[in-house]
């Protein structure tokens, strides 16, 4: 018997990990392991796989707005209509209903403050319902999806220590 | 002429031999950072974050001159709260609990205030290190019982009525096991507490510093559980290895006022008070840290897993380890004694381990792989023991 919940962390830390590797680690068997995550596929509970890379080493020009958007609810749709057209856009790579002074937060990624800014002229202000928008722009990244960018990984234990 | 000082030192300080694996200990340190050390009794993981905080509150509120002896009310409380949460079992705030410089003082109380010269102590090994020496620094005499791996590395009841003599003033029972990661279940100690009936004059000193390490079920047990001898049993428990604090050195003994008194004594005059800043920490690690010890000992599970699955994958007998983050493999097979295992594995593989007979004579033809360590370095250590025991035979072939 597999715990789902463990096995969701583990891969949740390391997605790379091989179905036998996770057998061993939860004490299971391989093919117990491809089904479960078959199965929590199918469930739509395992969503994808990704990987976690800080692009500022590589691409430093990145660029990520997080835009407050205010709007009207549509009637009998609510926020939806509008965060399902927003969310169709590659560059969206999140979009929340939220709590408090405003409605939706998109997180936008491209390669300028300028490609930001003409996205929320052109796309998101012109949506019909959309009363305003906010944009801000990240600096730094410092922690993210649970992963402190650059925390020192040295181990400072004795070589021995019985 | 120079200074004689070898006549000066303590004959019974000379007496404690330097560690058997002294050599190992320095071939080891001088590689450390270029191999990966599965040698190392201590958790890799850092502190957790909000009991961190919690010490550092207490300095920048100025909390940092000396505690009661035994430690501040509210630490005590709060040690005594998670002693009833956990094991279900009642210490008082009030003379039942003394905070200590990690676990290690506690040995070294015990002993100081227990033994009169020529007292014996049983002791089971393989062991942690410490026992015999404390022992001996407080002019005891220390009785050896080597536990089997047939059995687990449990201590059988049998093996203790045989070490019992009119001597014996108390026993050292270090469950689970370092090195060894065995695990006395309740049902293995009520055989123990049935021995310890037929003799109601020895003192059991407990040591379950890996208590909350248990791959059972995750239930810690305690000798003191059991109410027929509660009232001669000292436990040892600390932070360190289930917290992983072990740089905050807070441990603590549980017992009754009587023998916890004169411990108090010696570590009144001998160490005042365990740190503040550490003792503020562990209130909230004992008050608010179950998640994160379960969320390390899930991960420790993990790697166990990993570990036995490639002892089995490099041929290595190893009877399954249910506690702290050890495993003792036997290495009998390759013909090789600890030492040599041990140090060819390092310097042709990169790895570090220790040799077994760091924790008594019949830890000879074992080694102690530590899963401490991340589960990357795990595997890629266990890959490469199976290639040096796979050369091995190749070359014995």
């Amino acid at each position: 018997m597999i715990d789902d919940i463990e096995l969701l962390n583990v891969l949740e830390n390391n997605a790379r990990l091989s179905s036998a590797e996770l057998a061993v680690m939860l004490g299971s068997t391989e093919a117990e392991v491809e089904a479960e995550i078959a199965k929590l596929k199918e469930d739509k509970i395992i969503l994808g796989h990704s990987t976690i890379i800080n692009w500022e080493k590589i691409m430093p020009y990145n660029c990520i707005g997080m835009i407050e958007v205010r709007i009207t609810p549509i009637k009998n749709k609510g926020y939806d209509q509008i965060a399902n057209i927003l969310s169709k856009y590659d560059k969206v790579t999140a979009c929340y209903l939220m709590s408090g002074g405003f409605d939706l937060m998109i997180i936008y990624e491209d390669k300028t403050l300028r490609d930001i800014a003409n996205f929320v002229n052109e796309k998101i202000a012109t949506q019909e319902g959309v009363l305003s928008t906010t944009t801000h722009f990240i600096l730094k990244k410092y922690k993210a999806n649970g992963i402190v960018f650059e925390s020192p990984d040295d181990d400072d234990r004795q070589a021995v220590v019985l | 002429m120079s200074f004689d000082y070898e006549s000066k030192i303590s004959d019974c300080v000379k007496q404690v031999p330097p560690s058997a694996i002294r050599r190992f200990f320095d071939l080891a340190s001088e590689m450390k950072g270029r191999v990966i050390s599965l040698s190392i009794g201590e958790p890799d993981f850092v502190t957790p974050w909000d009991i961190r905080e919690a010490g550092i509150d207490s300095l920048v509120d100025g909390y940092t001159h000396y505690s009661p002896n035994s430690g501040y009310s509210k630490s005590k409380e709060a040690i005594a709260e998670y002693i009833k949460r956990r094991y279900g079992m009642t210490y008082s705030s009030d003379g039942e609990i003394l905070i200590t410089v990690g676990g290690s003082e506690g040995l070294d109380l015990a002993a100081r205030a227990l033994i009169n010269p020529g007292d014996e102590v049983i002791i089971v090994e393989p062991c942690f290190v410490a026992y015999k020496a404390t022992v001996m620094f407080a002019h005891g005499v220390p009785v050896t019982v080597s536990t089997k791996p047939e059995n687990s590395y449990k201590l059988m009841p049998e093996e203790l009525e045989d070490a019992i003599t009119d001597k014996t003033k108390y026993i050292i029972l270090g469950y689970p096991s370092n090195p060894t990661g065995a695990v006395m279940t309740l049902e293995d100690l009520a055989k123990i507490k049935d021995v310890l009936l037929k003799h109601p004059d020895i003192i059991v000193i407990s040591d379950e510093l890996y208590s909350e390490l248990n791959y059972i079920d995750g239930k810690p047990v305690s000798l003191a559980q059991f109410s027929e001898i509660a009232d001669r049993v000292v436990v040892i428990n600390g932070f360190s290895k289930a917290f992983a604090m072990t740089g905050f050195r807070i441990g603590y003994l549980l017992g009754p006022k009587e023998l916890i008194a004169p411990m108090n004594k010696i570590h009144q005059y001998c160490i005042m008070c365990s740190p503040s800043m550490a003792q503020y920490a562990i209130i909230e690690a004992a008050l608010n840290g179950d998640a994160h010890v379960e969320e390390m000992r899930q991960e420790y599970n993990r790697r166990r897993r990993v570990i036995l699955k490639g002892l089995e994958d490099a041929g290595l007998e190893c009877f399954e380890p249910f506690g702290a983050f050890y495993a003792f493999p036997s290495i009998k097979s390759t013909g090789l004694t600890s030492q040599e295992f041990c140090e060819r594995f390092l310097m042709e593989k990169g790895v570090a381990i220790v040799p077994g007979n760091a924790f008594g004579d019949c830890g000879e033809g074992f080694v102690r792989i530590s899963y401490a360590a991340s589960m990357e370095n795990i595997q890629e250590a266990m890959r490469r023991l199976a290639e040096f025991t796979g050369e091995l035979k190749a070359g014995k072939d």
